[in-house]
């Protein structure tokens, strides 16, 4: 009984539902203010994309002549609830109790989710402007995937597990996997930059092009979940490269009392995070967007091609049995 | 995939005035652009027409919220050289440089829209900002950010003190310094280079023959600048070079904007640092003209901008005629986007340094109906 209610808590609470939805928003303000403050500009006040939500979700919810009303009401829900999903299975606080081998997969898959979701809206929405957005979200899918799945896999490779928890222990007996996996974790960053369609890689909601792209059409409520899905996106791509890369959760020492130990845990998570979130706002900030056949022409000649010289070189390591 | 026709305006997030492109696509190619123009007819000219000089320099400083100074510069100039009036060296000077402050806050506008263009705004951010240096020279000097209002027929409305030509000359070389930091910008930043290298290409050849002006044709090599070729104001004493470029592409157009940037500074510095003492304008500027036609050309921030004036021996222009340097550049742009990626539009038009509403100057009208519109 207090075990379903633990996890009740778990999912739900902290670090589930409420936590992940708070700490999205407050990932969004960090976002915003860190680029904000590098460009020379003010910035939002903290609550101002808590405040963003509200009044979207208020919002009158317009549909496009012709669309199908409950494809466009499900697919910001359904991207939502799959982002929401991938954060239960990456540590936060120590080893998630939902971990299971293979669970690294089902993360990665349920990431990919909002993608096909933004390219489904702009496919239905009748709009040319979407239309051609739709088709950039699935075109740099296809380019940035390969090498962010490579780049993911290969800490997965060298720890033996395809559980998120049990690749953190293994970095908490061994080294972290940015030290081991440098050319990985570089790749991974990228391609989690591409998959969160931050600039450089933009190009599917490119303002000045085709106005919001796949975004165009959607309004209130939807364009509130989408924006949110974007916000949960982030932060469960940064818990995860935290999480694969950079230790996660894990303390390299053990610390009693356990709720100390639980505590310092979240700190160190908090901490990755944002360092994750600051290396991809400075990204963000220093580039401009390049062109879909610029990235396709980068992508599969530099990031799939050292992610695959990443994953040779842990196979070979692999084969000849180098200890780390 | 099959032909697409994407509608860009007449309001786009893109653009900043109402302007409508069809570009017609294959997939990410462009394969042909359709123009319509004139959607913000003012009646300017108008307007010109039924105002005496005094009030006309007022009204078409407003023609253009950037290059306000060149419109009221270029019809002064004109109307003038028609009343034959020799303007005291001060004025030239002190107009020469609200012509070259305005140059540069201008260019430093394209370099940030250009940016944001690509989606590189911290870039936008930043010109923008020191941007405001400029605005706040002018501000200080005429006591407008945008519409100066410093010309008058004979001369300049207002004197500059020593206070104000000491506290712009100690602003230039931190100005100085910025644009510095945008060259390596633009030569250095990875995402600017493959956005802008090879993009909008046009040869000299092409540059003539679609009558481009300004850094636009600079950047494809044709050497013409209007404060050389035909010097009005203080242009001839002071020492300085035209910008040109071969690469003939966007990369070009920006790094002849960023050397006339260093140009506009070297001529604003020279200009405070040799400021003629006497007059601001001339005693009693006759009122009326006399009969007589003149063409006034002036090297605004976007190119070669005409004003062509018709006098008729009253206080009022007969005809005005303002030929912008957008609408001369227009051509040019159609003949750059064919073939090129569509994701490159917004860049391709914004290298002209479009303004848009100050182009305005004709009304379609549909010859079968009468009424305003795309004639069929």
């Amino acid at each position: 009984m207090t075990d379903t209610l633990l996890l009740l808590v778990y999912i739900i609470v902290f670090p589930g539902f409420i936590f992940l939805l708070a700490y999205a928003l407050f990932f969004e303000f960090l976002d915003r203010k860190i680029s904000a403050r590098m460009q020379h500009r003010v910035g939002p006040p903290l609550f101002q994309p808590f405040a963003d939500l509200i009044k979207m979700l208020g919002k009158e919810v317009i549909d496009p002549d012709g669309v199908d009303r409950h494809v466009f009401d499900t697919a910001p829900l359904v991207a939502l609830a799959a982002v929401m999903t991938a954060f239960l299975y990456i540590p936060v606080t120590g080893a998630s109790p939902l971990a299971f081998q293979g669970d690294l997969v089902v993360v990665l898959y349920l990431l990919m989710l909002p993608t096909v979701a933004l390219f489904l809206i702009g496919w239905l929405s009748r709009n040319v402007f979407s239309a051609v957005g739709g088709i950039r979200a699935v075109t740099q899918m296809f380019i940035y995937e390969v090498p962010f799945f490579l780049a993911l896999l290969t800490p997965a490779l060298m720890a033996g597990s395809w559980s998120i928890s049990d690749i953190v222990l293994w970095q908490q007996e061994h080294l972290w996997f940015m030290v081991i996996q440098p050319i990985g974790f570089v790749v991974g960053l990228i391609g989690l930059q591409a998959k969160l369609e931050r600039t450089p890689f933009d190009i599917p909601e490119a303002e000045t092009e085709i106005v919001a792209g796949p975004w165009t059409e959607l309004t209130g409520r939807r364009l509130a979940l989408m924006h949110l899905t974007s916000d949960v996106s982030l932060v469960v791509g940064s818990s995860l490269i935290a999480a694969l890369f950079l230790g996660g959760p894990a303390l390299p020492w053990t610390v009693s009392p356990v709720w100390l130990n639980w505590i310092a845990g979240f700190l160190l998570f908090l901490a990755k995070t944002l360092a994750v979130l600051l290396i991809l706002s400075s990204m963000k900030v220093a580039t401009g967007r390049i062109r879909i056949d610029q990235l396709n022409a980068i992508g599969w000649k530099y990031i799939a091609g050292a992610a695959v010289v990443q994953v040779a070189l842990v196979l070979i390591v692999d084969y000849f049995g180098v200890a780390v | 995939m099959p032909e697409v026709v994407i509608p860009i305006g007449p309001q786009h997030p893109a653009l900043k005035e109402p302007v409508n492109f069809r570009v017609i696509a294959d997939g990410e190619k462009i394969i042909r652009l359709e123009l319509d123009l004139s959607y913000s007819h003012r009646g300017v000219e108008k307007a010109a027409e039924s105002r005496n000089f005094i009030r006309v320099l007022p009204l078409l400083e407003r023609v253009c919220g950037i290059c306000s100074h060149s419109h009221s510069t270029a019809f002064s100039k004109g109307i003038e050289e028609i009343m034959q009036l020799e303007i005291p060296p001060r004025a030239l000077y002190i107009r020469t440089i609200i012509a070259e402050l305005e140059r540069m806050h201008s260019h430093m506008l394209w370099l940030g829209v250009a940016a944001h263009e690509i989606g590189f705004n911290t870039l936008f951010m930043w010109t923008w900002r020191d941007r405001e240096v400029v605005q706040d020279t002018l501000e200080e000097m005429t006591g407008n950010r945008v519409h100066y209002g410093m010309n008058e027929i004979g001369g300049v409305r207002c004197d500059l003190t020593p206070v104000q030509v000491n506290k712009a000359l100690s602003r230039l070389p931190n100005l100085e310094e910025r644009v510095r930091k945008y060259v390596d910008m633009v030569n250095d930043q990875e995402t600017m280079l493959i956005r802008f290298k090879g993009i909008g290409k046009m040869s000299r050849e092409e540059a003539l023959k679609f009558g481009a002006v300004g850094p636009t044709a600079r950047a494809s090599g044709v050497d013409i600048d209007t404060r050389r070729d035909d010097p009005y104001l203080a242009y001839q004493e002071v020492p300085w070079n035209v910008v040109t470029d071969t690469a003939g592409d966007v990369y070009g157009r920006t790094r002849v904007r960023i050397g006339e940037l260093f140009e506009s500074i070297k001529i604003v510095r020279y200009c405070l640092e040799n400021l003629p003492g006497g007059q601001i304008r001339v005693n009693n500027p006759p009122k009326n003209a006399p009969e007589g036609e003149i063409l006034s050309r002036y090297e605004a921030p976007r190119g070669e901008l005409v004003h062509f004036i018709r006098t008729n021996g009253t206080d009022k222009v007969e005809r005005v005629d303002i030929r912008t340097p957008t609408l001369a550049n227009w051509t040019s742009v159609a003949m750059c986007l064919v073939n090129q990626n569509l994701a490159d539009i917004p860049v391709i038009v914004a290298a002209i340094d479009p303004c848009l509403s100050c182009t305005s100057r004709i009304t379609i009208v549909n010859h079968k109906n009468g009424k305003p519109g795309r004639s069929g």
